[in-house]
């Protein structure tokens, strides 16, 4: 048995699809901040089977958790502040998203103005479907490294 | 404030008071001439244009105003890498209004994010030219009498052409009306437009030739094959004369199929259906004058008695 210690300030991302845990740390940036971050693979898992699940160490506030949406909705999040769980929730595919996906279209005014923000907005929420906020390009899942920044 | 990115700014109703509005105006022109005494519209053409932006300015005069602005990129500040948000930022403070035509898609949507005066959308890439739509509409609404049950075509670059864009989503906000999209392969609409029409519950059919169609519309609006839009030059000769609307096809079209077309044109409408009376097309730029005078007079909230 794997003992991982508890996390005083941070995030607990459970019920990851097993192998998905890697994508969302690349996803979110973790590689390029110096947070204390624990990647659990195939834990066991009543419900799933196997699951993977990611702690991080840090201020809950200064993540966005954006990418996990896109990429695996069905993840749990979990808020820990003084060593206690404040909340707990599913996450919901958010209306916007900044700064996560970039918009490839090159006739999208993104591609030059300085300093931009890549938005994206939820176009259609019963397909799943982003377009970008100034083009309305389509972001395509199957195409996923692609569209991430 | 209110900008004009795309039709969908406005509902059906805003829609009908505008085009209300247009029509009293062209009927009473007098009655607008000082409407805008004082006032400056700035036309920022950072894409070549003509009749846009010439309408825009005419508008603009007609209701009193005056107009400045520049028509090229080269003639701008982008020239030197000022940002659209910086430009926007700076006309501000010059004018009252301002109209933006750009090659990049949502440059006009980043423009009203950073404004202090409305902005209208004068066409971004091959996205939304929403101007034109609300003068095609007005012109549907003038010549058919209404805005719904109609077969409407519409030929040729469906895919970059932005007028074909903002016309659809548009239209399909009004009852029982059938698309018919004539285009090559390469040059289909695309697949966000088709997926609104879906979800909307519009009916709509693809093909490559027009022959094949035109005995079932009620309106047929061309477009232009646009070599602006093209990265590869083959591309583009090989597709610039796919279709060419002549006396022979509108022979078999319907008495009432008005055509319409965004202009400019190239080979696409044969000069000799311009006296057929159906040919509409040089109408929808009096009515875009008109239409512009209307979004100008609302954009800055100025009511006439």
């Amino acid at each position: 048995m794997l003992n991982v210690g508890k996390i005083e300030n941070g995030i607990v991302l459970d019920h990851i699809e097993a192998g998905k845990a890697m994508l969302i740390y690349h996803y979110l940036h973790l590689d390029r901040e110096d947070y204390q971050v624990a990647i659990i693979k195939n834990a066991r898992s009543n419900d799933m089977g196997r699951k993977d699940i990611l702690k991080v160490e840090c201020d809950p506030d200064t993540i966005s958790l954006d990418a996990v949406a896109l990429i695996e909705p069905n993840t749990t999040v979990n808020i820990i502040k003084g060593g206690v769980i404040v909340e707990k929730k599913k996450m919901d595919m958010p209306k916007e998203v900044f700064g996560v996906l970039k918009c490839h279209n090159p006739r999208c005014i993104s591609s030059i103005e300085q300093e931009l923000p890549h938005i994206f907005f939820l176009a259609d929420p019963k397909r799943k479907i982003y377009r970008c906020r100034y083009c309305e390009e389509k972001y395509s899942a199957g195409e996923r490294e692609k569209w991430f920044r | 404030m209110r900008h004009c990115l795309t039709p969908l700014d406005f509902t059906t109703q805003e829609l009908d008071q505008l085009f209300d509005l247009a029509a009293d105006i062209e009927k009473n022109p007098g009655k607008y001439s000082h409407a805008c005494d004082g006032k400056k519209i700035a036309t920022l053409f950072y894409e070549p244009s003509t009749r846009t932006r010439l309408s825009f300015e005419a508008a603009m005069m007609n209701l009193g105003g005056k107009a400045l602005g520049f028509a090229g990129a080269d003639q701008s500040s982008a020239a030197k890498g000022e940002s659209v948000a910086d430009t926007i930022r700076v006309v501000s403070c010059f004018a009252d209004i301002a109209a933006i035509r750009h090659n990049k898609e949502g440059a006009a949507y980043v423009a009203s994010r950073f404004s202090g005066i409305p902005v209208i959308n004068a066409g971004d890439g091959g996205h939304e030219h929403p101007t034109q739509t609300l003068l095609d509409m007005m012109t549907i609404r003038q010549l058919k009498g209404r805005l719904n049950h109609f077969t409407i075509g519409i030929c040729g670059d469906l895919k970059f052409g932005r007028t074909v864009h903002s016309l659809v989503k548009t239209l399909a906000r009004y009852d029982d009306i059938h698309f018919v999209f004539i285009s090559p392969p390469e040059l289909r609409v695309p697949d966000y437009i088709t997926d609104l029409l879906d979800e909307k519950g519009y009916t709509y059919e693809e093909c490559i030739k027009l022959e094949d169609v035109i005995t079932k519309l009620d309106l047929l609006y061309m477009t232009r094959v646009q070599r602006e839009r093209f990265f590869n030059e083959e591309d583009y000769i090989r597709l610039k004369d796919f279709y060419v609307l002549n006396k022979k096809l509108m022979r078999r079209a319907k008495n009432d199929m008005y055509v319409l077309h965004p202009l400019p044109r190239v080979n696409e409408i044969s000069v000799e259906i311009d006296k057929d009376p159906r040919a509409a097309y040089f109408r929808q730029v009096q009515y875009g004058v008109y239409v512009r005078m209307a979004l100008i007079l609302t954009l800055l909230d100025i009511h006439v008695d």
